[in-house]
Parts: structure tokens; sequence; C-alpha cells
């Protein structure tokens, strides 16, 4: 048993409580101890990766009991690459929130981001279904404090509403899990996917019910339509790197969906037979439209950039919805690029916004410092997000739309996929042209409104600067180290298709083969049944 | 006994459902809580019902138990949701004493009224 595998739970969990208690009076110290915290995360995590680039899976069992009845954490190549990428995100994200202050805004900042970063690690980790719930409420309570950080009227408000929203999902959750428990027995991701496979196709209705409620739940997290609405007005009320770090937090959703619903309820199943993907895929489409819709209709900045998230997570399910490797390898492909590039934008607009004053896109302000600096890298995050060559948007789509060939999907997906993109593309240009090149036209002296402040702020430092271009720069190399990527992620989509290897590390010797023989003999049996009748 | 567990679910979750939907802080928290006991009876369930059974397998003899994994479950789940609620009722106070207004809903354009533009973009100016 490597103990390194819950060091990614265990190390932000000791540094939170001490930050919150021990340091909450020294900013400097907070701030050293949440960065070596982070630095320490990232380092791990590129260790766990090394480590699953094998292919082999490797459990740990809390207390060391024995599968089934124990919790246990599971590294595949899969969890090492989210964690790798959840580490990363947040080390830019840190930087950015010291370097503009933003952790000085409010209290509690960096234990709240430790916490978060724990449930997030914990999520990807855990190899249990009731523990990814415990995961889920410890990263959603973290992200309550934080997007509330600092305050504000319509910010605590949008606080509310976000709570409220992920509560009642939360309840969904553990309704999902009672059904799921009363229908097979067991929690354990490798042992549910052993039990879904004996349940016969005409006893089938409780775990249709189960996949279903879950499905609902993780689609609130990846805020796919119907359940979208609470994306936009959380992440643009947001603080703007907690926007950034929370890029993360939609793909949990999808991260949940592609491990239980291809581990678990695949389309190897009999009794689930499809129906995930058949749910999804149209949800996808209506979540790529009003994500485009609402970037041309955005009249905020952060609103527009939101907007551009609910599409990219659109697009994301709808590779995911295939549930086939190729598509899920196009899925994984394409989550590494939107995390970064939505965090990009975030932190670039939270730059743009603190010497512009106001988001609005309607009305042009007069230019600011460094406005052409900013232009450009707003130009390259907004092709990023729209998927316009070089950055990897443009990769992630192209792999996306390949791997969505089947008769059925090609017409929608891809003219869905296209005609979103262009009116991103729409969108994100005209909000540059207003923000960046209408503003040149207007005298320095001369505010169109009174109450607008002017360009007072002292031009960005290098600091500040650092995490949009890291953000960018991971972006370029995506593209620029495609090939050992797509390698990587090849492996881990097959991987994620073919359970076998997952379920024989997870359940004890013998055992595994064992059940999936039953397994075999009760699909046998059935079918002979069948034949019988 | 099946059916009294069953409609008291399903009378909780009705009544959960309805309060979530009023869209004031009052109800909205009140009838989480509702929906979170719900909830914990549905998990009691999912073990199957079984009266004056240990949690325990017993060495000889009597082979009745009732399943404590549900109970451990059930157990973790009124902690958190406890814990949420707290977290709830602090924010939707705050949220309150900000704005006068205890109302969930935002208005789709609210945030982009002057007075309000402080909690989205002006912020970073604080």
């Amino acid at each position: 048993m490597n103990h390194w595998i819950i060091a990614p739970v265990v190390l932000p969990a000791l540094l939170a409580p001490m930050i919150a208690f021990v340091m909450r009076h020294d900013m400097v110290l907070a701030r050293a101890a949440s960065m070596a915290g982070a630095l320490a995360l990232a380092v791990i995590a590129a260790g766990l990766v090394w480590i699953a680039a094998d292919g082999s899976v490797h459990v740990y069992r809390l207390g060391d009991w024995p599968a089934p009845f124990g919790i246990v954490l599971v590294l595949d190549r899969l969890s090492a690459m989210l964690v790798l990428v959840t580490a990363v995100l947040a080390l830019i994200v840190l930087v950015h929130a010291m370097a503009t202050g933003w952790d000085a805004r409010g209290r509690h900042f960096h234990a709240l981001f430790q916490f978060q970063l724990m449930g997030i690690c914990g999520a990807f980790l855990t190899g249990d279904a009731f523990n990814l719930f415990v995961f889920f409420e410890i990263l959603l309570i973290a992200s309550y404090g934080l997007m509330i950080h600092s305050g504000g009227r319509v910010r605590l408000r949008a606080g509310l509403q976000y709570v409220v929203m992920n509560l009642a999902g939360s309840t969904l959750f553990l309704f999902a899990l009672g059904t799921l428990y009363a229908t097979t027995g067991t929690l354990n991701i490798a042992d549910l996917a052993v039990k879904v496979q004996q349940i016969p196709p005409d006893d089938a209705g409780l775990i249709r019910v189960a996949a279903m409620l879950l499905m609902i739940v993780f689609a609130i997290k990846a805020a796919l339509f119907p359940v979208q609405f609470w994306l936009p007005a959380t992440y643009s009320n947001a603080p703007a790197p907690v926007a950034a770090l929370f890029a993360i937090m939609t793909k949990v959703g999808a991260y949940a969906i592609l491990r239980i619903h291809s581990t678990i309820f695949g389309p190897g199943s009999d009794a689930i037979a499809g129906l995930p993907g058949d749910w999804l895929f149209p949800a996808a489409l209506v979540t790529v439209a009003i994500g485009a819709l609402g970037v041309l209709g955005a009249t905020r900045l952060m609103m527009l950039i939101s907007f551009s998230v609910v599409g990219s997570m659109g697009t994301l399910m709808l590779a995911v919805a295939a549930f086939t490797p190729e598509a899920a390898f196009a899925a994984l492909y394409y989550l590494l690029h939107s995390t970064f590039a939505a965090a990009a934008l975030y932190l670039l607009a939270d730059l743009v916004l603190a010497r512009r004053g106001t988001g609005d896109l309607r009305r042009a302000v007069p230019v600011t410092s460094q406005n052409g600096l900013f232009a450009a890298l707003f130009f390259a995050g907004a092709i990023g997000m729209a998927g316009m060559p070089p950055l990897s948007g443009f990769f992630g789509k192209l792999l996306v739309l390949d791997a969505l060939r089947a008769p059925g999907q090609m017409a929608w997906a891809w003219s869905f996929i296209l005609g979103t993109s262009l009116m991103v593309i729409v969108g994100f240009g005209r909000a540059g042209s207003q923000l960046f090149w209408k503003s040149t036209a207007i005298p320095a002296d001369e505010t169109p409104d009174s109450g607008t402040p002017g360009p007072s702020d002292p031009p960005a430092t290098a600091l500040a600067l650092a995490p949009v271009f890291a953000a960018l720069g991971v972006l370029a190399c995506l593209v620029a180290f495609a090939r050992p990527v797509a390698i990587y992620l090849e492996q881990t989509a097959a991987e994620l298709f073919d359970a076998s290897a997952y379920i024989a590390a997870v359940l004890p010797e013998g055992e595994a083969e064992a059940a999936l023989e039953r397994a075999r003999a009760g699909a046998d049996g059935s079918a002979a049944e069948e034949g019988g009748q | 006994m099946e059916a009294l567990v069953a409609s008291a679910v399903a009378i909780l979750t009705a009544g959960g459902v309805y309060l979530i939907l009023r869209l004031r802080a009052f109800p909205v928290i009140v009838g989480l809580a509702l929906l979170s006991y719900a909830v914990n009876v549905f998990l009691f369930a999912t073990g199957r019902l079984a009266v004056n059974a240990p949690p325990i397998l017993q060495k000889y003899g009597d082979p009745a138990y009732t399943d404590p994994l549900p109970q451990a479950l059930v157990l973790t789940a009124i902690v958190i949701s406890f814990g949420m609620t707290a977290v709830l009722v602090m924010i939707a106070l705050g949220a309150y004493l900000e704005t006068g207004d205890d109302s969930i809903n935002m208005q789709g354009d609210e945030a982009q009224d002057r007075g309000s533009d402080k909690g989205d973009d002006a912020e970073g100016r604080e």
C-alpha cells in the first residue's frame, strides 16, 4: 500500500485548520503556508501521475479493511491526472489571489482554499460512492465560504442561492445512494460495477432510477441543462480567483459521470442499456446552445465568461454522453483545456475589471493602463475558449467532433458545436472590441458618467500577470505536447471502459474473479431462462 | 410498517419541496431540514426494515439482524446536514441583514443596476 495516495487529502486537511487557528492573524504566515501546501500538493500529484502512468491501479485501504467492507481510495490514470490538474490550477489561482490582494479582503481565505482542495482531491481519488458524497460536501462547504469571501450585497444573495441549490442536490444524492444500496447492497464502486452486471434486465427498474438520480446530481455539479441556472449567477458574482478555482468544480461533476456511469452503469450492463447516454446527449446539446446564447446576450464581462463555461461544459458532456472510449478521450482532453481556459479568462477579467471599474459591456469607458497587453491576453483566452487554432480548444473541439460520428449523433452534435462556436466567437469579439478598442476612442479626461472612476490603478505587476500567462501557457503546452498527453488520455479512456483492472485491484484476490465469474454465470443463466421462455 | 415509513418519507419530501419552492429564506431552510429528515428515514429503510433486531450478527442461533451500514450512513448524513443547515442559516442571515430582503431568488438583471454593481465587478477596486 502506497501511503502517498492519501497525501492529497491529508495534506490540505492538516494545513487548513493550522492556517485557520494558528495563523489567523498573520497574513504573511498564512500565505507562506498555503503556498507551501499548494506546491507540495503539486509535487505529490506529479509523483502520483508518474506512479499511475504505467497503467497499474493502486488501492489505499483506509484502516486496512478489505474492499467492499472498508472505504478505499483508488489511484488510476484518471484520478492521478485530475489531482495534478487541481494542484496546478490551485497554484495559479493562489498566486493571483496573493498578487491582487483578494485573500486579504475577507477572513480565512487560505483555510477555506485548502479545505476546497481537500474536497476536490478526495472526490477524484475515492473508490466509494458514499465517500464521494462526503467529499462533495467538503468541497461544497468550503466553496460556500469562498463564494461569499469579502461579502457584498449581491454576492451574499448569489451565495445563498448557490447554497440552497446545492443542499437540495445533496439531498438528492443521498436518495440516489440509498436506492443504489437498497438494490445492490454495496456502495464500493468496483463492487457496484460487478453487482450491477448481475442484475437481470427484467429487474432493473430501481437500479435505473438510482442511475438517473445520480446523473441529475452530477448534472447539477456540471451545470447541465435543466439544472445549469445556478452557474452564471454564482460564478459571475464570486470573487474572480474563486471563480477560476470553481472551473475545476464543474469538472468534478463531469468526472463523476465519467467514472460512475461508465464503470458502474457502463454500456456493458444490460440493466441500464445505454439509458444515461440517451438522456445526457440532448441535455448537453441544449446546454451548448444556452452557453452560446448567453455569451451573445451577456451585458457584463463576468457573465459572458460564465456562460462560455456553461457552453464548454455542454461540449464536454456531449463527448461524455457518447460513452465510447474515443469520445471519452476527446472529453478528457477538452476537460483539461476548458479548465485552464476558463481560469485564464476569469483571472484576466479580474485584472481588467480592477482597472476599468465596471464590467458593463454596453458602454465604453476611457482606456486604462496596459490596454494593449490586456487586449492581447483577452484575445488569446477568447480564441482558446471559442476553440480556434493555435490553442488547445481547437484540438479539443476537433477531437470531440471526430468522436461523435455515430449516425444519430453526428448531425446534431456537429451543427450545435460548430454553430455555437461561431456564436461564441462573435460574442467574445464584440466584448473584446467594446472593452479594449472602443475605449481608445474616448479621451481619458472625459468620463461619460461622472460615477465611473477613471483609470487610477497602477499597472499590473509581473506577479499579477504571471497566473494568466501560466494558464494560457498550459493551453499552449497542451498543443505543444499533444502527443504524450493524447497517449496518456487514450490509455485513461480505454481503462475507464474496461474496468477489469480496476475491479481486480480493488476487490480482494479471488473475490474479484469469483464475482466476475458469478456475473458471467448469472448473465448466461438469465439468457438461458429467457431462451426457455 | 412499510406503508407507514413510505408515507412518512413521502409527506416529509412533499412538505420539503413545497417549502423550498416558497423561495423565502426561512421556509427554504425549514424545507431543506424536512428534506434531510425524509432522506434519513429513507436511508434507514434501504437496509430493509427489521424491528427489534440487533445491528450485528449473533454468534449462535438467531439469524435475525438489521443491516448496520445504513445506520452509519444516516449518522454521517445527519452530521453533514446539521452542519450545512448551520452554514445556510448564517449565510441567509448575512444576506438578509445586508440586503434587507429574505428572498432567495435573484432577479435576472438585478446585478446590473447601479447600486449592486459593487458585488460584481467593481469589487476589485475596494
